[in-house]
């Protein structure tokens, strides 16, 4: 621990306490945190490795240990390649999508113009509104008979006649990926505009001077100095996008069967539609440890060894 | 560049920022778009754009046809006090670690970080698991807790990150006249660190208020439902109320999206912990 002249804890002369009140003093502070993140985050944890251990009953209850039952009874499942498979899609079309807009819409709203308070305001609706209402909103407009997208899509001459967009697997998890890029892009975009507020005016002028295009400026010059925020955003996303849940359970519940379930929603199936709870917590494990491994990505981007 | 290249830019330039703010605010004026219609005209197929007739009584109408005041006050309860658990946990806790060196302090931190990470989906089976032991289904005591513990983590770092940046020899010119560590922190700190403590509120109670998966699981009757979970009732196995699910999706969703652009500048340093400066 490296002591910093500026947050040094000075105990004051005259205050000091006897040892054994002293060691116990961070308890007194950090108690409580502890006791919820203990109490709430990590039995959770210890509670689903226990469970994917053990034969559940459809009711719930326990009925003994059963070794790597669950496990296997996972692996043997015919959906979970396919699911799993569609989840690295689902992960990576997103993820790849939202970070290349973003890095041109961090640029846009960074430079000047009439209205840029309004247009950021404006990006912020998708982040703070509820994910399942605008999940549900776009199911809405994707609406076969009724949506509003097969109507403008018609009068615009894009295509022919209505199309059932939900109703084909393939389209449907496209529309999805697309509403999952809708929602992350204003968080996305503000993390890059914080980067791009941390180049200073000089480097732009610097490279005029030297007699480099716009183009060139940027990619030489802006991109390098914003790759920290931009790791830092995708492996956020790569974690958020993950866990995804609203938007599949809203518009298509992971339907038709599980023709586009990820890991997630999958895993909700599993426990609280087929009741094999014991499968679900394998399901459960298996997606925890995606996420703990994506901890450790997000730990080294946000470079910890250096903080704290 | 020549003035009129410069102006011609200026205004493309603009012409696709207002182009961007265009497609994003399309779904939620949709949303008011369907919710002023009346039930015939969301049968209508192809659909028109405007209504023909504006039912500006479906937002009222919304209150009689299902229990919104209950899920509105259960969504209420549940986000205030998760809220107010979830910051006063945090506020001694970053306090501490902002200001003293002790042993197992970046044990803690790492934690908090670590703990940010998870979110309650991928390990809602042993949340149930866990409520289901401790008999707390159904209850908004569950609710409660997940959410103050889920966001636990954003309210740390950012009061952390706040605690840090205020000088200590403020305190302790607070000390020379006397007061004790509680007093100074109380009088002096604390108050300096208010755009954190608000930050940290709002950003818990919007996540909280948002909260969708958990309460799915956790609850099942309009006691104890949340708005989130609430308006899915109006999507019946036949027909889906349209309208008013979507009034009663924009009344869950106007005050918050207003809470949030009051802390948008400070959003990002809280979300990227520090990160990103």
């Amino acid at each position: 621990m490296r002591p910093s002249a500026t947050t040094t804890g000075r105990v004051p002369a005259g205050r000091a306490r006897p040892r054994r009140t002293a060691r116990l003093e961070p308890l007194l502070w950090l108690g409580p945190a502890l006791l919820l993140i203990g109490g709430i985050v990590l039995w959770p944890v210890v509670e689903m490795v226990l469970t994917s251990l053990r034969e559940i009953s459809r009711t719930g209850v326990p009925r003994g240990w059963a070794g790597a039952d669950n496990f296997s009874a996972l692996l043997d499942h015919p959906e979970l390649v396919p699911v799993i498979g569609r989840t690295i899609v689902w992960v990576a079309g997103i993820v790849a999508v939202t970070v290349a807009l973003s890095l041109g819409l961090a640029q846009l709203l960074h430079a000047r113009f009439p209205g840029r308070r309004l247009v950021r305001w404006a990006l912020i609706v998708p982040w703070a509104a509820s994910l399942v209402m605008t999940a549900i909103v776009w199911r809405w407009m994707l609406s076969y008979f009724y949506g509003i997208t097969n109507r403008v899509l018609t009068d615009l001459g894009v295509i022919d006649s209505p199309r059932d967009w939900l109703g084909d697997p393939t389209i449907a998890l496209l529309w999805m990926m697309w509403v999952g890029v809708f929602v992350s892009l204003p968080f996305t975009t503000y993390v890059l505009l914080a980067g791009l507020q941390t180049v200073p005016d000089e480097v732009h002028e610097a490279a005029r001077v030297d007699g480099a295009s716009r183009w060139r400026t940027y990619w030489s010059v802006v991109f390098p100095l914003l790759k920290p925020a931009l790791l830092v955003a995708t492996v956020i996303n790569v974690i958020n996008v993950f866990n995804s849940f609203p938007i599949i359970w809203a518009m298509t519940r992971g339907g038709p069967g599980n023709a586009t379930d990820t890991t997630t929603t999958f895993m909700y199936k599993l426990a609280f539609v087929d009741q094999s709870v014991g499968q679900s917590a394998a399901m459960a494990v298996v997606n925890f440890l995606m996420v703990v491994v994506m901890v450790l990505l997000y730990l080294r981007a946000v470079r910890w060894k250096e903080i704290g | 560049m020549t003035v009129p290249a410069a102006m011609m830019r200026k205004v493309l330039l603009t012409a696709c920022a207002w182009l961007v703010a265009l497609v994003v605010l399309a779904p939620y004026v949709q949303m008011l778009l369907t919710a002023l219609k009346p039930h015939e005209e969301l049968f209508a197929s192809p659909p028109g754009y405007l209504p023909e007739s504006w039912q500006f009584g479906n937002f009222l109408e919304v209150w009689r046809v299902a229990p919104i005041w209950e899920y509105l006050r259960n969504t209420v309860l549940i986000a205030g006090l998760s809220t107010v658990l979830a910051v006063a946990v945090a506020l001694p806790a970053a306090y501490y670690t902002a200001r003293r060196r002790f042993r197992g302090r970046r044990m803690f931190l790492l934690l908090v970080l670590v703990t940010q990470m998870f979110a309650p989906t991928a390990l809602v089976i042993g949340i149930h698991r866990e409520m289901l032991a401790l008999g707390l289904i159904d209850t908004y005591a569950a609710l409660i807790l997940v959410n103050a513990a889920f966001n636990l983590a954003f309210s740390t770092w950012i009061l952390h990150a706040y605690f840090s940046s205020i000088p200590v020899e403020l305190e302790e010119a607070a000390w020379l006249d006397g007061c004790g560590t509680l007093q100074a922190l109380l009088r002096v700190t604390l108050p300096l660190a208010v755009p954190g403590v608000v930050t940290a509120v709002i950003f818990t109670f919007i996540t909280a208020w948002n909260e969708f998966v958990v309460a799915l699981t956790l609850t099942s009757t309009p006691e104890t439902q949340p708005l989130t979970v609430g308006i899915t009732a109006f999507i019946g196995q036949y027909e889906v109320q349209w309208q008013y699910l979507f009034a009663a999706s924009l009344i869950a969703i106007v005050p918050v999206v207003a809470l949030f652009a009051y802390i948008e500048r400070f959003l990002v340093s809280g979300l990227t912990a520090g990160s990103v400066k």
